[in-house]
């Protein structure tokens, strides 16, 4: 990228709803051509801040540029160059493909010369050809998906706002639509998307943990990645789990035990190590002796997920002890 | 203002209105409904009064004293009689509201007095049904004694001019043969296109918001006047449509006279139109559930409308407070408008008042409408 403004800027970007704060002091700042992933769980703020960011809710506090427009005060110019899908399904299900794709042209007020080619574009990248007289509410989800994209691009955005897009689309469809938003990026457009699809993650070229309202990390996947846990992760199979993640979570040497699918996610200190501390082949007969059967632990690389949960447990001891 | 997403937003809204049977039914099956039901069931006429006859005396005379009764339209025989207990049975049963009995020695009477008692029953349960079914008997029986009286002297060589000296002549203007449809049906009209422009607008927003398409329309450049301008047109045109064919329906089907200009009768209608929508218009921005806005719209229309418009209960006869508050019924102003065009062949200039009144509350719905759509989630 060019040294040009970055497209999306917040800065201290806050939203109460009365004694709520969805979202909490949050600064981002998004490069143009960049896709930036807003990875969180339900009710973190996610889909307040991108609302905020399409100029659909007035922020609290702070501000917001997109494409250089002033979110709060300049939000039909920002409007002007967004593309929004929202996360509920938001075309007209009782219009057909291409009546919705007329509708949104004249509301983008798309060149007239250029309306046939663009929605001929959308029409083929949805991969909906021979279905343009279809009413869109019988449309398969993954097909809506890629609609209702089709209409939020009509009129060539800059910057790409879309709120789970992938929410209940098989995952098959869900890896065509990341295609084509990636297809999309090359072209340099800037895209935020929110997903709670952990796997997804990776196809961003930027992260943004949100959390409570708060962005708790912001990073490529790989940096995310090598994000201090803390010490080497280790996955350990054993029974039971919940038994075992007690005791492990109290023992010398351990900073962090999660349950992870049908085994344990162990943190082991790298830095003091000393001589009650545990270490990874400690691990089997330390559990043992707690009457809990395990088999070898085995160090891994950590995913996401991991180091979601651990930044996400670290916000809410650091919540508890202040 | 952009008359391309302005003429987006129309088209879509009228696709919208043809795929919806709902909509559909409210804009073209229910000012038919309307018109059939209020147009021949409200009626302040008494028709046809079910009449008994005794007529204990079989003459001529008695005989064409009840066909005065059958021929003035207000009553019709339903039963003849030979005992005065049958009268009180039919009465009990309701198979008649009204009897007369002619006594046995009527005509001899009449002869020799040149006036004779004859017996009206009434019942009068229903109180209203029975002071009109009174006051048609009287004004049959009134004509029928002068013309006996007429006769009379003529035969005692008296001069009809002396007997008959006080000669009321009723002069009835703009609603001659008293037909209170005549009063009514515009009343009609205003009803059915309040009741309708207010119930398909009141959902143009709410829908949006209930099915999740307006996230992606505030999204969007589009300004809120486009969206209400572009979201109205196509439901003006239905009104207009509706008018049309409750104005022809007034005319043609129930021979409503028309004394006056279509044009008038148009712009005026127009009027109307903008203040309904608006009406429906802002209780969809309001309310944002479908269910809601479609019964707060049959509120603020239906019963301001029916009670206080003065469309079946003329406004000068009620209480000072009540008169009063009609002033805020804005179909007051287009029944007036309305009952002024058809019956007494009025002018814009004639109207000047009523017109002014709907002029300042299309203004202040228009303004208050154009105001209350945000571009934003709340």
């Amino acid at each position: 990228m060019n040294a040009v403004a970055p497209m999306v800027v917040a800065h201290g970007l806050t939203k109460h709803f009365h004694d709520f704060v969805a979202v909490d002091h949050l600064d981002l700042s998004i490069n143009a051509g960049e896709v930036v992933g807003f990875i969180g769980p339900n009710g973190a703020g996610k889909s307040t801040t991108i609302r905020m960011l399409c100029g659909l809710i007035q922020p609290s506090e702070g501000s917001a540029t997109v494409a250089g427009f002033d979110v709060g005060k300049q939000a039909e110019a920002v409007r002007e160059h967004i593309g929004y899908m929202s996360q509920k399904f938001s075309l007209y299900g009782d219009l057909t493909v291409r009546e919705n794709l007329r509708f949104f042209s004249g509301i983008y007020r798309v060149p007239r010369r250029e309306i046939g080619e663009r929605m001929a574009f959308a029409i083929t990248m949805a991969g909906l050809a021979g279905r343009e007289d279809t009413l869109v509410r019988t449309l398969a989800g993954g097909w809506k998906q890629r609609l209702a994209l089709g209409c939020a691009i009509l009129h060539r955005p800059p910057v790409l706002f879309l709120d789970e897009p992938t929410s209940g689309v098989e995952p098959e469809a869900r890896r065509r639509f990341w295609d084509l938003i990636h297809d999309l990026a090359a072209e340099g457009v800037t895209t935020l998307v929110s997903t709670h699809y952990m796997d997804e993650a990776e196809y961003c070229n930027r992260i943004a943990l949100i959390d409570r309202g708060k962005l708790i990390a912001l990073g490529s996947p790989r940096e995310l990645r090598n994000l201090p846990l803390g010490g080497e992760l280790f996955e350990i199979r054993c029974t039971p789990l919940g038994a075992a993640l007690k005791v492990l979570i109290q023992a010398p040497g351990v900073v962090d035990a999660a349950i992870f699918g049908d085994a344990l996610h162990v943190v082991l200190g790298v830095n003091h190590k000393g001589k009650n501390t545990l270490s990874a082949a400690d691990l089997p007969n330390f559990l043992a002796q707690q009457g809990i059967h395990a088999e070898p632990a085995q160090q891994v690389l950590p995913s996401l997920e991991d180091v979601f949960v651990q930044l996400v447990t670290r916000g809410q001891e650091e919540r508890d002890m202040s | 203002m952009n008359f391309r997403r302005l003429f987006a937003l129309a088209y879509k809204e009228t696709l919208q209105i043809w795929r919806d049977p709902r909509s559909l039914a409210i804009a073209l099956l229910m000012p038919l409904m309307q018109m059939g039901i209020l147009g021949y069931g409200v009626s302040l006429d008494i028709k046809h009064v079910p009449l008994c006859v005794y007529d204990q005396e079989n003459s001529q005379q008695s005989r064409s004293l009840v066909q005065d009764f059958v021929s003035s339209g207000w009553f019709s025989i339903s039963r003849r009689f030979e005992r005065e207990a049958d009268i009180r049975d039919a009465m009990d049963r309701g198979s008649c509201n009204a009897a007369i009995v002619v006594p046995v020695n009527f005509s001899r009477t009449l002869a020799m007095n040149g006036t004779a008692p004859v017996q009206a029953i009434f019942d009068a349960t229903d109180v209203n049904t029975t002071n009109i079914a009174l006051g048609y008997a009287q004004g049959v029986m009134a004509q029928a004694s002068a013309e006996l009286a007429t006769r009379w002297a003529a035969a005692h060589g008296i001069q009809p001019s002396l007997v008959s000296q006080i000669d009321l002549e009723p002069s009835t203007w703009f609603n001659e043969t008293l037909d209170s449809r005549y009063f009514i049906i515009p009343g009609v009209v205003a009803v059915i296109l309040a009741l309708v422009g207010a119930q398909l607008t009141s959902l143009t927003i709410s829908r949006e918001w209930e099915r999740g398409t307006m996230e992606q329309l505030i999204s969007t450049p589009v300004t809120a006047l486009e969206v209400m301008l572009g979201k109205l047109t196509p439901y003006f045109m239905i009104g207009l449509i509706d008018a049309g064919f409750c104005l022809a329906a007034a005319i043609f089907w129930f021979h409503v006279p028309f004394r006056g200009n279509v044009i008038t009768l148009f712009t005026t209608s127009m009027l109307f139109l903008i203040v309904v929508l608006g009406i429906g218009y802002l209780i969809s921005v309001r309310i944002r559930s479908q269910l809601g806005a479609s019964q707060v719209a049959l509120l603020v229309t239906m019963l301001p409308t029916s009670l206080l418009s003065g469309y079946t209960f003329p406004i000068d006869q009620m209480p000072a407070a009540i008169q009063a508050l009609t002033l805020v019924v804005y179909a007051r102003y287009y029944v007036t408008i309305l009952r002024g065009i058809f019956l007494k062949g009025s002018s814009l200039t004639d109207l000047w008042m009523p017109i002014a009144g709907l002029s300042v509350y299309a203004l202040l719905i228009i303004w208050l409408a154009a105001r209350a759509f945000h571009k934003r989630i709340n």
